[in-house]
């Protein structure tokens, strides 16, 4: 499968470290901006404003036009060549940048979103505007998943509930929505991503991975459906 | 001029953008010959009008964050609370995350809505010298989206800053969406005037979280803003049970405190992971009051005491004494 990123978080572009894919250049050829693949096989292309800052510490001080003209060439000047799917990753809110990816993206087909919620009422609050920005825009709701659903002690393994439980859920009923299902809270995976290390040659046993991959597997059965 | 006038295009890029008349969505709006003469750059006579509304506020602090999810809109609340236990001070709470304004829930606020008076729009009272702001407030239902490109968001802090009636404040906390985008550029330019005393940035220990962070500490020394410092958030969690400490989030990278030692920056303070924190927000309540002891509660209210300690010894850059 090969599958493209396009991180459009422009002033947190957060995709190329958790990708370890530190600080290549991006270089043009005749099709376009080639996009930064993350494996020898080319099977993951990315492509991030990280890659276009001289210094990582460097921000991004860009008012709303700036940074519609910038995602409409990420869409459009990116040669990603065939891929099976186009992740879009994208900054929290309604504004400029989720505008600006789905007009662009309108002349091609959005097959829909996933919406990702952590349990607590403060932030399911937001993700029922995130949802009504979805029906608003035509772009339909592949199912909400609820990250950081309980943190396992790795001590005495009691299961704590750090940011409350079960709104992801609630959430979903209450809109009418698929529940893709619950990702723990796991400083393995938090680290593995940190470290530029593959989680899943890590941990293969993981619970954690296990969660993510039954949510995979969900999301791709509805986009052959 | 607005900066997005009513008979602008849809793709306005705002009357004070470099682009302003300049820009393909610029053709054929009436105002274009205007704009790209430089005449609407002006500056914003609004910057004056509010620096002249905000003369009766003593003190103004931004909350800042690179990251989302970090605990902005929990700090900016709860240190709203913490000044405002001492009866003698009033507080006033802006929270300026149009899209996501999360501070009218935390607050326990829900469903409140804003009045008109003569002198503007009247905040909404927590408690008698803590008086709130939000987009929130003029929303009918928690539905609602707030679908706005930037300078619509922009029009809309200009409101906030210069049509809310404050009245006499010793502390305006502003609450901020992650990010360094329009939000916080407006809220710069329109506070050039009155002055800003400097902005608490918010982290977690974690690299993915201080890299973004980093980028907001440039923010600031470019808007020329001071650091009052930086809080570590959601820093270790004590198992109710074994009582051993995790660390969910990692500090792969040192955390804050090697972040801080390499900027120069204070660290104000570490807050651990508690389940009780995102209980009381979500009840709209206090955690200070409901779990005073904790070790999360101690946490902030050291914080909070230095952002006292730093406000009595530093004016804001336009106060001549």
């Amino acid at each position: 499968c090969a599958v493209g990123i396009l991180d459009v978080d422009l002033c947190g572009p957060s995709i190329p470290r958790m990708l370890s894919v530190g600080k290549p250049e991006v270089h043009q050829c005749d099709a376009g901006w080639v996009p930064v693949y993350a494996d020898p096989q080319q099977k993951l292309a990315i492509m991030s404003i990280g890659f276009l800052l001289e210094d990582s510490d460097e921000a991004v001080i860009w008012r709303g036009p700036k940074k519609t003209a910038l995602i409409g060439q990420f869409v459009s000047d990116v040669a990603w060549g065939e891929l099976d799917i186009l992740l879009v990753d994208t900054p929290p809110g309604t504004s400029d940048e989720h505008l600006a990816v789905l007009e662009n993206l309108r002349k091609h087909r959005v097959d829909g979103a996933v919406l990702v919620t952590t349990p607590q009422a403060v932030s399911t609050g937001d993700v029922r505007r995130e949802i009504t920005f979805c029906k608003k825009t035509a772009v339909k709701i592949l199912g909400i998943v609820e990250n950081m659903s309980g943190f396992v002690c790795p001590h005495c393994s009691e299961c704590s509930n750090v940011f409350s439980k079960g709104g992801g859920e609630e959430l979903a009923k209450l809109t009418g929505s698929v529940f893709l299902g619950s990702v723990p809270l796991d400083p393995l995976l938090t680290a593995t991503l940190e470290e530029g290390r593959d989680f899943l040659q890590a941990f293969p046993e993981s619970s954690t991975y296990t969660a993510i991959s039954q949510i995979v597997n969900t999301v791709l059965s509805s986009l052959d459906a | 001029m607005a900066d997005v006038p009513n008979d602008a295009p849809e793709h306005c890029p705002g009357t004070s953008s470099d682009q302003a008349g300049k820009s393909s969505a610029c053709q054929g709006c009436p105002n274009q010959n205007i704009c790209a003469s430089g005449a609407a750059k002006a500056p914003d006579p609004a910057i004056e009008e509010i620096r002249q509304k905000l003369t009766s506020v003593k003190h103004k602090i931004l909350v800042l964050s690179g990251k989302g999810g970090v605990g902005k809109s929990t700090f900016s609340a709860h240190l709203s609370h913490a000044l405002a236990s001492d009866d003698s001070k009033e507080i006033a709470l802006l929270d300026v995350d149009i899209c996501g304004p999360s501070i009218p829930k935390i607050m326990g606020l829900e469903g409140e809505q804003v009045h008109q008076s003569g002198s503007g729009w009247s905040p909404v009272y927590v408690e008698d010298n803590l008086a709130v702001m939000s987009i929130g407030f003029l929303l009918s239902s928690p539905d609602d989206a707030v679908i706005w490109r930037g300078p619509k968001k922009n029009g809309m802090i200009k409101q906030f800053l210069r049509d809310v009636d404050w009245g006499e404040v010793d502390y305006l906390i502003v609450d901020t969406p992650p990010g360094t985008s329009d939000e916080h550029l407006s809220i710069v330019q329109y506070l050039s005037g009155a002055g800003i005393d400097g902005a608490v940035i918010i982290t977690t220990p974690q690299e993915v979280s201080l890299q973004d962070v980093r980028k907001e500490i440039r923010f600031c020394k470019k808007v020329k803003i001071p650091v009052i410092g930086v809080i570590e958030n959601m820093s270790g969690f004590v198992c109710p049970k074994c009582k051993n400490t995790s660390q969910i989030f990692p500090p792969t990278t040192g955390g804050a405190q090697r972040m801080c030692e390499e900027l120069n920056l204070p660290l104000l303070g570490r807050v651990p992971l508690d389940p009780r924190i995102g209980r009381s927000c979500d009840e709209g309540r206090s955690f200070l009051t409901e779990v005073p002891d904790s070790p999360a509660a101690v946490a902030y209210q050291n914080i909070v005491q230095k952002i006292r300690d730093y406000s009595s010894s530093h004016s804001t850059p336009d106060d001549p004494c």
